[in-house]
């Protein structure tokens, strides 16, 4: 699920809009000099692929990810990059893909969910020969603090047999997504940078190196590196198994893999990415400091891993995330070490880390912590805006279905989710980007009626539109009603793909012209839409009713950028 | 010298502007300083949490472990109790009074406060009456920010000139409100002690 940035009053800080702190931009080509600054995470990436020289970068937004394109698109036109927001993420991955294959650089970014929309461009794009340096930058959210699930990208870098660079703090997020342009190229791949919330929405201190001038246009094309037909496809395939052990010594040999035997004894600590930084913050509490093994790049030393094991009798695990490296060392035969991690309850199987699991998992006592008198706190969710239109949408929803005595109002991702929670509780559903339509036809095609899908606009254009298509051809009786608010309103208000461009769009489907209804939706007109919804529910074939109006955030910026 | 600060509020009411105020003017006093927040589900009237830590040498973690804050800052009451054991041990609450009663089953506010009060050297804030007073009630976040100051490793001087600076886009008179509101929450701070 993509989520809201804080809206709190509208101000600029040069430390916050990562403005240099010595220097400046220089332009296009010219070089930078080696400058220190705070940044997000997010922006870290942003600025070490302008530094690299990239021609383009493309993304949809997506908490946590969505900083990385917005720094990206502030300073896209100082450096001659091209930045566009993109319909979804496998339109974005496939235009990277394209800059790519002419030899120059590309940038693509997503949350860890816009991966499994752009797998099938991102898995395929592992077996061409990469000619332009190709970066993904994932940003995987685990503990869900805005999304379904959290997934660890790193299972899908593996897939891919992609290699995978993981920083565990800002100025890693730097170096690394530098470096990956060069492996990259180096060995024809794309190269993912996956990213946690933690350090996505964190700020650190990050040093940055001397700008490069983007790639040429590579002189001759090379179809047979890039055309997929299966002939082609199993020699690029073995070539790509190949290079997988060259892969794992390029990580071992980056420092990216690193041990160190401090102390030494008979327990050891592996850490992956952002653990390193929880390490840290309570290791100089550990009576002596045990050997040590950091991971930032996969695939994997398995020679570092069986080093450190042959000296000690137990490895603790600490990785956010699945237990990627913690598997991998545990195998399934019996054998001789103990493996501390989140399959032995060490740490728990879900949920991000923190400095306080890692604590508990590293065995130190808990921190003594203030005692504060028991008092009960309701939980404080999110809510709808006050004066925004999918309260009137709801409503009309909640008027139109009254006295139904089977409906299904299957619905998506945005701010309308929270159509699910009390006073509305008008939606029954929430999966992935664009199901809504696909699962209200489904339920439609199993029986039930009537089946209503809620989507927002952009989501419709993301992964909707193809299952109004499915809808049409198979002439099912299902109402769809957009929420057309003009805008990607949960990330921050970027913009859609389209704007206000629904009616062509499901008329040129095939939607009858007489059964795409437009409702300006507002306080005034919830009548309305409940009386065009329950005539659009007896049509016994598709109805798309959009109901438009500004998303109220929207308006309000709208009105700011005029005062000022 | 370490430095951890939680920060606690509700969307929309300004936690990671005072978040960001904290950590450029602890940037232009020389200090390390890492900032972690959530730009999440939690805008729009939910509960808002940030962490700043600030320090004379690298930081490693940006979040703050439990247990280990300095200080918390807080911009509602019921979000400010709902961090409060964030605190280490003799750690200091200063938090706006000011309720946001944006749910239905919001506590009695008065054991709300007296839960506050109850934590040794807490500072309750009349936070939306300065702000009012100082101009604007949308810079009762910078009045909190104020009633830290003088718990703060960061010159007073530094964070009127961040202050300054942050809403110098906004012309002349959002600048003297903000300065106005940042003055009265540190008076208000003296005041109680």
């Amino acid at each position: 699920m993509l989520a809201y940035r804080d809206a709190g009053p509208d101000v600029r800080l040069p430390f916050c809009s990562g403005g240099p702190t010595r220097g400046g931009y220089g332009g296009g080509v010219t070089a930078q000099t080696i400058d220190s600054r705070v940044l997000l995470g997010d922006e870290a990436v942003a600025l070490a692929a302008l530094d690299a020289g990239i021609t383009a970068a493309y993304a949809y937004p997506g908490t946590p990810s969505t900083e990385i394109f917005e720094f990206l698109e502030a300073h896209a036109a100082e450096r001659g990059v091209l930045a566009h927001w993109c319909a979804n993420e496998k339109t974005a991955y496939e235009q990277a893909l394209g800059v790519s294959m002419v030899g120059r650089r590309a940038l693509v970014s997503m949350k860890h969910v816009g991966l499994n929309v752009a797998a099938d461009a991102f898995i395929n794009s592992a077996i061409v020969r990469i000619a332009g340096g190709l970066v993904v930058a994932v940003a995987d959210d685990p503990g869900m603090h805005s999304s379904q699930n959290e997934q660890d990208s790193r299972v899908l870098a593996d897939f891919a047999r992609v290699p995978c660079l993981e920083p565990a703090d800002q100025h890693e997020a730097y170096a690394m997504t530098r470096e990956a342009f060069d492996l990259s190229e180096r060995f024809h791949v794309p190269v993912l940078v996956r990213l946690v919330t933690r350090l996505c929405h964190g700020r650190a201190r990050v040093s940055t190196s001397p700008a490069l001038p983007q790639r040429p246009l590579r002189a001759a094309h090379d179809p047979t590196g890039w055309t997929l037909l299966p002939s082609i496809s199993r020699g690029l395939w073995r070539e790509l198994l190949d290079l997988q052990p060259a892969l794992a010594d390029t990580g071992a040999a980056s420092g990216h893999i690193s041990l160190d035997w401090h102390d030494g004894g008979p327990t050891a600590v592996v850490t992956a990415g952002i653990a390193r930084t929880y390490f840290a913050e309570n290791a100089p509490e550990l009576p002596t400091m045990p050997p040590h093994l950091h991971v930032g790049a996969y695939p994997g030393s398995d020679a570092a891993l069986r080093e450190l094991a042959d000296r000690v009798d137990r490895l603790i695990v600490l990785e956010d995330g699945y237990p990627v490296i913690e598997d991998r060392l545990r195998g399934i035969l019996p054998h001789r070490w103990q493996i501390s991690g989140r399959r032995d309850g060490t740490l728990p199987l879900d949920g991000e880390l923190t400095p306080d699991t890692v604590r508990t998992a590293l065995g130190l006592p808990p921190r003594e912590r203030l005692v504060v008198a028991g008092i009960d706190l309701p939980a404080r969710p999110p809510q709808l805006c006050t004066g925004c239109p999918h309260r009137d949408s709801f409503s009309a929803v909640g008027l139109a279905l009254a006295g139904t005595d089977t409906s299904v109002v299957a619905s998506d991702i945005g701010c309308y989710t929270l159509g699910a929670l009390a006073p509305y509780e008008a939606i029954e559903s929430c999966v992935c980007m664009g199901a809504s339509i696909g699962m209200a036809k489904g339920a439609s095609d199993a029986g039930v009626r009537p089946a209503l899908a809620v989507i927002g606009d952009s989501t419709f254009l993301h992964s909707g539109v193809t299952g109004l298509i499915d809808a049409v051809a198979a002439d099912t009786d299902l109402t769809i009603l957009v929420l057309d608010n003009g805008t990607i309103a949960m990330t921050g208000l970027q913009p859609t793909a389209l704007t206000h461009r629904l009616r062509p769009i499901a008329e040129g489907v095939g939607v009858a012209p007489e059964h795409v209804r437009i409702v300006d939706i507002g306080p005034r007109a919830v009548e309305e839409l409940a009386d065009v919804l329950r005539a659009e529910m007896a049509h016994p074939g598709v109805s798309v009713v959009v109901a438009v109006r500004e998303c109220i955030e929207a308006a309000k910026a709208r009105r700011r950028a005029a005062r000022s | 010298m370490r430095f951890d600060i939680v920060l606690a509020g509700v969307g929309g009411q300004g936690v990671l502007t005072v978040s960001a105020l904290l950590a450029e003017a602890a940037h232009r006093d020389g200090l390390e300083v890492t900032q972690s927040e959530i730009h999440g589900m939690s805008q729009r009237g939910g509960a808002v949490r940030a962490g700043v830590r600030l320090s004379n040498r690298p930081i490693q973690s940006t979040l703050i472990a439990a247990g280990a804050a300095d200080l918390l800052l807080g911009l509602e009451p019921v979000e400010a109790l709902r961090c409060a054991s964030d605190l280490r041990p003799g750690g200091r609450v200063v938090t706006a009074g000011d309720p946001m009663e944006n749910i239905g089953d919001y506590p009695d506010l008065d054991r709300v406060h007296a839960a506050i009060r109850a934590i040794p050297g807490a500072l309750l804030v009349d936070a939306a009456a300065l702000a009012r007073e100082a101009g604007s009630p949308r810079a009762a976040n910078v009045v909190v920010l104020g009633a830290c100051a003088a718990m703060l490793p960061i010159a007073t001087a530094t964070l009127e000139s961040c202050v300054a600076d942050a809403f110098a886009s906004r012309g002349d008179r959002m600048v003297r409100t903000n300065l106005a509101a940042l003055a009265a929450g540190a008076a208000a701070a003296a005041a109680t002690v």
